[in-house]
């Protein structure tokens, strides 16, 4: 194991080198591309890439031009996680016959994969690698939706979100569905880490991810991304939007040790009106006219519930 | 490198981001890295810009935020202290102000053709109502 590598403050972080370049073709003001750029910064080691068919993948691959600094594969839209572990495999193989040309190394195993890619498409793909126990982090940009594609619906799109596939109109106030709870499914699996993170609560993150590289076995992280284009706010207002799904606990901070310890990690000190994040973003416009205005309170009400939820189960240390 | 029609791709392309050989590429900087021309470094997405931010260090107080934040790795940072803006790399989409904590803020977005020396002279002042 090599030494983990130590980050105080901002200050100490910010001397890392980037291994993510720039000009990538991502939208102005995705949270994507930061995410990604704290992963990545949080360890001085090598990285193992992949990253699953979306946003990411299409942008930062684009021929001729590469914006990896560390060794990268794009297979196909579901198995993103599976080339990464399949990579893990043949290196503990190599390790354990003593063939490795540079021992010395511990390289890092990291798949990247939207909503889409995880919570739709690759799902069998991930939970296999977390039931073979893998040693590999799987990281989901969260952005609610298959940006890549034109803002169709995933089974990551909360209710009342308007996308392509389920518009909001005179009939429809969007998608009818709710979000799938994939931390807990993950968690489910018996894994040893599985966390949500938010890009704003930067050293809440990287305290995450450090934790999640130290662990011997699968981990599971599910950051928020906010989605300029398809959740209809102004590319500067990126952060502004995270901070609001982080205070307005509509993204709560939280993690699951070994498939049942749960620890809240971030309490905001004043809790946001979930009416205010609702209100912030273009895909939710159609909820303020008077006759979908109960689905506001139906929206804290779930949110309170859920809040609730995850304090008894913290309390219950089950 | 020579450009390739449609049906030349290959299948399956390996680009390599460097030059030759890179051990430590966690310890090696930006300006110290051989990119090789597969690289987005040598790229740029300047012309995506409508506005541009303009660093003024006289208010900067160090604190990183728009590094972290920026998306587009543009903020260039070095021995724990800002010194610039990317201009190849930066797309414009305004982050680093919006999270800048100084008043008056030490980035703030201009139009693409606003002269950086004139914009800096005539920096806002101390917004005392926000304070």
């Amino acid at each position: 194991m090599s030494e983990m590598k130590k980050i105080k403050n901002l200050k100490e972080f910010s001397t890392s080198a980037d291994r993510f370049e720039g000009a990538n073709l991502l939208c102005p003001g995705c949270a994507h591309s930061i995410i990604v750029r704290e992963v990545l910064n949080a360890t001085n080691d090598d990285m193992i890439l992949s990253a699953s068919t979306g946003c990411l993948e299409v942008c930062t691959a684009v021929y001729p031009y590469t914006s990896w600094d560390a060794s990268w594969i794009h297979i196909g839209f579901e198995n993103g996680s599976t080339a990464v572990a399949g990579a893990e495999s043949m290196y503990k193989a190599l390790k354990r016959k003593n063939r490795l040309k540079q021992p010395e190394r511990n390289p890092k195993f990291v798949s990247f994969a939207g909503d889409g890619a995880s919570y739709d498409i690759g799902f069998q793909w991930i939970s296999g690698c977390m039931e073979r126990g893998h040693n590999i982090m799987h990281v989901v940009l969260d952005n609610e939706v298959y940006a890549n594609t034109g803002g169709q619906r995933s089974s990551s799109t909360p209710i009342g979100s308007s996308a392509t596939t389920s518009p909001a109109g005179r009939v429809s106030y969007g998608e009818k569905k709710n979000k799938k709870d994939i931390v807990s499914i993950m968690a489910a699996h018996g894994i040893p880490y599985a966390a949500q993170v938010a890009p704003n609560k930067w050293k809440d993150m990287v305290k995450k991810i450090q934790h999640g590289f130290s662990v011997d076995g699968p981990v599971f992280i599910n950051a928020v991304s906010p989605c300029t284009t398809e959740w209809k706010f102004d590319p500067k207002d990126t952060m502004n939007i995270t901070d609001l799904a982080t205070d307005s606990l509509v993204f709560p901070l939280y993690e699951i040790i070994d498939g049942h310890e749960l620890n809240i990690t971030y309490r905001p000190k004043n809790i946001v009106p979930v009416e205010e994040y609702l209100a912030a973003q273009g895909r939710f416009k159609h909820l303020f006219k008077d006759e979908y205005k109960y689905l506001i309170k139906e929206w804290q009400d779930r949110v309170d519930e859920k809040w609730a939820y995850l304090q008894r189960r913290e309390e219950s240390r089950v | 490198m020579a450009k390739k029609g449609w049906d030349e791709f290959e299948i399956g392309a390996m680009l390599r981001t460097f030059d030759g050989k890179i051990d430590d590429i966690a310890g090696t900087r930006q300006e110290d890295r051989a990119y090789s021309q597969n690289s987005s470094y040598t790229a740029s997405v300047a012309d995506w810009r409508l506005i541009k931010p303009v660093f003024n260090k006289d208010y900067c107080i160090d604190c990183q935020f728009c590094w972290i934040y920026c998306p587009d790795v543009s903020i260039i940072s070095r021995d724990k202290k800002l010194i610039g803006v990317d201009m190849d790399h930066c797309k414009g989409c305004g982050i680093c102000v919006e999270v800048c904590p100084t008043n008056p803020k030490s980035l703030l977005m201009f139009p693409e053709q606003a002269d950086e020396e004139t914009e800096i002279a005539s920096w806002p002042k101390k917004d005392e109502e926000e304070a």
